[in-house]
C-alpha cells in the first residue's frame, strides 16, 4: 500500500506539480509507433553525422570491372550502373536529406513565424497585405512551385533549400497569425501595454513564447513532408548535382534497371519511408503531448 | 449568406491578381535570361547581337516590367497565355490539349480520398481500439509516409513487368478506348488517390472522435436513436466540417503529385508539360502551366468556402 491512499481525499485531489512532465512523458512516449519513431529519428541523426565512417565503400568510386551486382555478402544492396556501392550512397544520401529537411523547414519557421507575428499583432492593413500574399503562395503546389523557382534559380541543393524554405512559409505564417490573434486578447498583454512597455517588447517577451508550442508541432510534422518534397525534386532531377547522391535522385537512376535490379530503385525508397514515417510519428506524439485541441489539423 | 459569398468572392479576385503578380515576377525577375538561355541552348554561334535583339523585341521583353505586366495580364484575360518558345505555338492550346488528362486522373483521385477516407476515418473512431482501428490507422499512416513516385514504380515492376497484369505507361483517352484507358489509369490514379484517401481518414477519425464526445451526441443517445443514426445524422454532420475546410488544400497536393506520377507513368498532362518546360526553359509554358493550377486552386478553394459557409452557419456571421 502507498503513502497517498493513506492521505486524506482532499489531499489526493490537488495534483503534485510534477505531474504536467509527467503527463508530457507518458503520452509522448506511451505509444509503442512514437518510441520506434523516436529511435529511428537518433538512428537516422547518427548515421548522417557518421556517415563517412560508416559507409563500407567509398560511395562516390566507380568500378567498371564491378557493374550492377546483385546483393551480395561483399555488397549488401548491390552495385549501381557505375559499379558503385548501393548501402554506401544509402548512407551518404541521409546526410542531403537531413540537411534539405533542416534547412528548408529553418527558413521557413523563421520567415513564416515573423510575418505571422507582425501580421496578426498589427492587424489591419498589415495583416490584409501579408495574408492576402500568403493566400496566393498557398495556392501553388509545393512540388510545382519548388520546381519552378529551383528551376529559374539553376539546380544546385543551396537553391532547392531556397525554393522548399519559400514554399513552406504560409504555413507558418497562417498558424502563427492565427495563435497570436487569440494571444494578443489576454489580459496580461494589456499589463503590459499599460505599464508602458512598447511593441517589440510585447511582441517578443510575451505574445511569440506563448505563440510556440503548436509551432513545434507543426515543425516536426512537416519535417517527412518537406523531405518527400526534396526526395520528388532530386527524383526529376533538380538539386542534387551528378555524383552527390540523393534517395530521390537514386530511385530515378534505377527506374531504368527496374527489370534487372529492382533493389536499385527499392532500397532508397525504403529509406525515405523508415524516416518520413519516424518524423510522422513523432510528430503525432508531440501533438497529443503538446496540444490535444490541434489534434486532426494537419 | 449573400453577403458571405460576396466577401468570398472579392477575396478571390484580389487573390489571383496577387497569383497573377507573384508569376509574372518570378519569371522576369530571377536570374537567368529566357532568350538567352533559349538561344545558348541551341545555336549560340550563328545568333548575332540584333538577333537576339530583335527576338527580344518579338517577345516584348524590351519594355519597362509594368507595361509587360498589364499586357500579358489582358491577354491571359483574353485566354492568350504567350508563346512557346520551342515549339513556336501557343501556350494556350497545348495547355487545353492536357488539361483534360490532369483533371480526369486529378478528380478520380480526389473523389476517392473522400469515398474510401470518410468511412475509413469513421469506422476507426466507432470503433477506436479494435484491430480494425489499429489495421486501418497503420495502414493510413505508411499512406502519408510512402513517396508516390516510388510506390509508382513498385506497383510498374510488380503490376507491369512481373505479373503483366496491366499495360506500362502511356495514356489513351477513354472516348478512343475506355477499357485501355481504365486499365492504363489504375495504378497513376491509385498513387494520386493514396495520400488523399490516408490524410482524409486520419482526419475524419479526429474529427469524428472529437464530434463523439459532444453533449449533444449523447443527447442523441439517451433519445435511444440507433447507432447508425446517430453517427451519420449527427456526429458525421458536424465532423465532417473540418474534411471540408481541408479537402482545397488536397486539391493542391494532388496536382502536386501529378507532377511526379505523370512523370512516372508517361502520361501527358499539365505535369509533365511543367517538367518539360523547365528542362527546356520554355518559360511562357512554365508560366502558363503554373498560373492555371494556381488559379484552378484559388477557385477551388472558393467552392471549398462557401460549401463550408453553407455547412456551418456559424462561418457566415462571423
Amino acid at each position: 500500500m502507498t503513502e497517498e491512499n493513506n492521505a486524506p481525499a482532499s489531499l489526493t485531489e490537488i495534483p503534485p506539480r510534477v505531474n504536467e512532465f509527467r503527463r508530457f512523458y507518458r503520452v509522448f512516449l506511451g505509444r509503442g509507433l512514437v518510441a520506434f519513431g523516436g529511435v529511428i529519428i537518433v538512428l537516422f541523426l547518427l548515421t548522417a553525422a557518421f556517415a563517412p565512417w560508416l559507409a563500407p565503400y567509398d560511395p562516390y568510386e566507380q568500378h567498371y570491372d564491378n557493374l550492377l551486382q546483385r546483393p551480395s555478402w561483399q555488397h549488401w544492396l548491390g552495385t549501381d550502373t557505375l559499379g558503385r556501392d548501393t548501402l554506401s550512397r544509402v548512407i551518404i544520401a541521409s546526410r542531403t536529406t537531413l540537411m534539405v529537411g533542416v534547412i528548408a523547414l529553418g527558413i521557413a519557421a523563421i520567415v513564416g513565424m515573423i510575418l505571422g507575428l507582425v501580421a496578426g499583432y498589427f492587424g489591419s492593413w498589415v495583416y490584409a497585405i501579408i495574408m492576402r500574399i500568403m493566400d496566393a503562395l498557398m495556392a501553388f503546389p509545393m512540388i510545382l512551385f519548388a520546381l519552378v523557382i529551383a528551376a529559374l534559380l539553376g539546380g544546385g541543393l543551396r537553391n532547392v533549400m531556397i525554393a522548399l524554405g519559400v514554399a513552406l512559409v504560409p504555413g507558418y505564417a497562417r498558424l502563427m497569425c492565427g495563435q497570436v490573434l487569440s494571444v494578443k486578447e489576454n489580459d496580461y498583454i494589456l499589463a503590459e501595454r499599460s505599464i508602458g512597455a512598447g511593441n517589440m517588447r510585447i511582441m517578443l517577451r510575451h505574445i511569440f513564447p506563448n505563440c510556440l508550442p503548436p509551432l513545434i508541432v507543426m515543425i516536426t510534422m512537416m519535417m517527412g513532408m518537406t523531405m518527400l518534397a526534396e526526395a520528388g525534386l532530386s527524383y526529376l532531377g533538380i538539386g542534387i548535382e551528378a555524383p552527390a547522391a540523393a534517395w530521390g535522385g537514386m530511385i530515378n537512376d534505377g527506374y531504368s534497371r527496374i527489370t534487372t535490379n529492382p533493389i536499385l530503385s527499392f532500397a532508397p525508397g525504403i529509406a525515405i519511408m523508415l524516416v518520413v514515417f519516424a518524423f510522422n510519428m513523432v510528430g503525432d506524439g508531440l501533438r497529443d503531448a503538446l496540444d490535444p485541441r490541434l489534434r486532426g489539423t494537419f | 449568406m449573400v453577403n458571405y459569398i460576396l466577401r468570398r468572392l472579392v477575396l478571390t479576385v484580389i487573390v489571383i491578381l496577387v497569383v497573377t503578380v507573384i508569376v509574372f515576377l518570378a519569371m522576369r525577375l530571377l536570374p537567368g535570361d529566357p532568350i538567352l538561355m533559349w538561344v545558348t541552348s541551341d545555336k549560340l554561334q550563328e545568333t548575332t547581337v540584333e538577333q537576339i535583339q530583335l527576338l527580344r523585341h518579338e517577345y516584348g521583353l524590351d519594355r519597362p516590367m509594368i507595361v509587360q505586366y498589364f499586357d500579358w495580364l489582358s491577354g491571359v484575360f483574353h485566354g492568350d497565355l504567350g508563346l512557346s518558345m520551342r515549339y513556336k505555338m501557343s501556350v494556350t492550346s497545348e495547355v487545353l490539349r492536357r488539361l483534360p488528362i490532369t483533371l480526369h486522373l486529378g478528380l478520380l483521385a480526389f473523389i476517392l480520398g473522400f469515398v474510401f477516407g470518410i468511412p475509413a476515418g469513421v469506422i476507426c473512431a466507432v470503433r477506436r481500439g479494435s484491430k480494425l482501428d489499429t489495421v486501418i490507422t497503420t495502414v493510413t499512416n505508411l499512406g502519408i509516409t510512402v513517396p508516390v513516385f516510388w510506390l509508382g514504380i513498385i506497383m510498374l515492376y510488380v503490376f507491369s513487368l512481373w505479373l503483366k497484369w496491366l499495360p506500362t505507361y502511356g495514356y489513351t483517352s477513354p472516348f478512343e478506348d475506355f477499357w485501355l484507358n481504365t486499365r492504363q489509369l489504375i495504378m497513376p490514379v491509385f498513387c494520386l488517390a493514396l495520400f488523399p484517401i490516408a490524410s482524409t481518414a486520419r482526419q475524419t477519425r479526429s474529427s469524428m472522435l472529437e464530434v463523439m464526445q459532444q453533449d449533444y451526441i449523447r443527447t442523441a443517445w439517451s433519445k435511444g436513436l440507433r447507432e447508425r443514426f446517430v453517427i451519420t445524422k449527427h456526429a458525421l454532420k458536424n465532423g465532417l466540417i473540418p474534411i471540408v475546410t481541408l479537402s482545397g488544400l488536397g486539391l493542391g497536393g494532388i496536382l502536386g503529385g501529378s507532377v511526379l506520377i505523370e512523370s512516372v507513368f508517361a502520361i501527358p498532362g499539365m505535369g509533365r508539360l511543367a517538367i518539360a518546360s523547365v528542362q527546356q526553359h520554355d518559360y511562357a509554358v512554365t508560366q502558363g502551366v503554373t498560373l492555371i493550377i494556381a488559379i484552378g486552386i484559388v477557385l477551388a478553394n472558393l467552392v471549398v468556402d462557401i460549401s463550408y459557409g453553407w455547412l456551418d452557419p456559424r462561418i457566415r456571421l462571423e
